[in-house]
């Protein structure tokens, strides 16, 4: 299975608010709020680090899941907000991305 | 309770500035009749300055960024504070008059990632827009500004302030937004001038023409609805914060001071002299805004409407007293509902009929209608 690839998309606007990552689109106006659990994988999308490399690496040592559901689990969230163009994906190193700062 | 609203409570609760409006001058080409600024620049915040205050803003956790003045575009470095605001990842919302936009800054702006652009229009008829904004040909290049922008994909909302003068030409301006289909916001605001001035206060529509207002099914959605005498109110209204000013939301001036909102010009602060949140966390001004309870108002607290007025701490202020009555609203209370507000009683029983001082936004109360233009993010 290929490799996943995962950048924030420079037409979103994103805050941390007690914990909960708020990510608004431009582009739609669509608004989110991402738990700790998303919004770790949303900080770790630097567009260089493999998804599943986040999944091991990151989500499963800090918040205790076993590998095979917390992939699922990132899997659908990086569906749902590349739907809205808020995450890019691609089955290659998005070179050019760079991450955003979303403060506190 | 939307996502968006139950991020402001969450705010509200760790009381966290979510929303921030910073006029980046006062400077505009426009000298609109009912302007309430001093168009001089008596020394603006640099580039830099700006850049710092915006890293302050995020560290601080804003979210929502609204950019206006004057007119943001007479400031040549307008496009690198949106820059940098956007490489901080603020959802950026422009206000302007869009006689400086063309197709190369239409662009830009949506290169850049700017959620909203709000660009005033008074009139779909040029001689009568012009003759407010008092700049020739100005309707024409505002008109071509929105399409710009909208060729662009970027959300754009006009804005109507409604006044006695350009009242009629309301309709039209719904049309008119319509054909180019973006967003209608009503503003039925006049504020006194920044030095006390309140002659343009003249200018605002008469009760009669708010009544209108008020019981239109195109402006208001349900009449019956939002037209219904007040609920007694309950000990939460009585507890309650009046509006979202100094609790999740604050105004910088272009010189750095610091105000609970853009219509409440107390100063709390100057971020040239201070850091932010130590003027948000410990400034005695925003202190004394936010200890304010409906149950404090001196007259507000023993009203009807007390619950459902769209009452302005910021307008009662600039009368002289932010515990007390807001007139403007007072009146848009009445006229919605027919029912006098506690205040007008109580200047009737004084003798006192004198005219009512100006109308004010209708923010927290029309979200979702129209005309909910405004950046109220307490819900009423």
């Amino acid at each position: 299975m290929a490799e996943k690839y995962i950048a924030r998309s420079s037409e979103i606007a994103a805050r941390l608010l007690g914990g909960e990552m708020m990510v608004m689109s431009a582009r739609d106006s669509t608004f989110f709020t991402l738990n700790e659990v998303a919004s770790a994988i949303w900080q770790a999308a630097d567009g260089r680090t493999p998804l599943s490399q986040i999944v091991a690496g990151r989500i499963c040592q800090e918040f205790d899941v076993d590998r095979e559901r917390a992939q699922r689990g990132a899997d659908r969230f990086v569906d749902e907000l590349s739907q809205h163009g808020i995450l890019l994906v691609s089955d290659q190193p998005l070179m050019n991305s760079s991450p955003p700062r979303e403060g506190r | 309770m939307s996502l968006l609203a139950e991020m402001n409570q969450k705010a509200l609760n760790l009381g966290l500035p979510i929303s921030v409006h910073l006029d980046v001058t006062y400077r505009c080409n426009e000298r609109c009749v009912h302007c309430y600024l001093d168009h001089d620049d008596h020394g603006e915040m640099t580039t830099e300055e700006i850049a710092d205050v915006l890293a302050q803003l995020a560290e601080a956790g804003v979210f929502f960024l609204t950019l206006s003045g004057g007119e943001v575009l007479m400031r040549r470095d307008f496009f690198e504070i949106v820059e940098r605001a956007r490489q901080l990842l603020f959802n950026v919302k422009v206000k302007t008059n869009g006689v400086m936009i063309h197709e190369k800054e239409a662009a830009r702006l949506r290169q850049l990632g700017v959620e909203q652009v709000q660009i005033s229009v008074y009139s779909d008829r040029p001689e009568v827009h012009d003759a407010i904004t008092k700049l020739p040909g100005s309707l024409k290049r505002t008109l071509r500004a929105i399409r710009f922008l909208k060729s662009q994909g970027l959300k754009v909302t006009i804005a109507n302030v409604l006044m006695a003068g350009n009242f009629s030409d309301q309709p039209g301006v719904i049309a008119l937004a319509r054909e180019l289909g973006v967003a209608y916001t009503l503003d039925p605001t006049i504020t006194p001038k920044m030095d006390g001035d309140t002659s343009i206060l003249a200018l605002r529509i008469p009760g009669s023409e708010l009544k209108q207002v008020f019981h239109s099914e195109e402006l208001v959605g349900n009449v019956e609805e939002f037209c219904a005498p007040p609920p007694a109110p309950g000990e939460d209204v009585m507890e309650g914060f009046p509006c979202s000013a100094g609790h999740t939301a604050c105004y910088i001036s272009p010189y750095g001071d610091v105000f609970p909102c853009v219509q409440f010009p107390l100063p709390s602060g100057n971020v040239r002299r201070q850091k932010f949140l130590d003027i948000w966390r410990h400034s005695p001004q925003l202190k004394e805004v936010r200890s304010i309870r409906a149950k404090d108002l001196t007259v507000c607290s023993a009203c009807a409407h007390v619950g459902t007025c769209t009452r302005c701490p910021g307008l009662a202020y600039m009368e002289g007293n932010m515990r007390g009555p807001s007139t403007a609203d007072c009146e848009k209370s009445f006229q919605r509902t027919g029912i006098p507000s506690a205040n007008m009683l109580r200047r009737t029983r004084a003798g006192s009929t004198g005219p009512l001082i100006q109308i004010q936004s209708l923010a927290s109360s029309l979200q979702n209608h129209p005309f909910s233009g405004e950046d109220s993010l307490l819900t009423a």
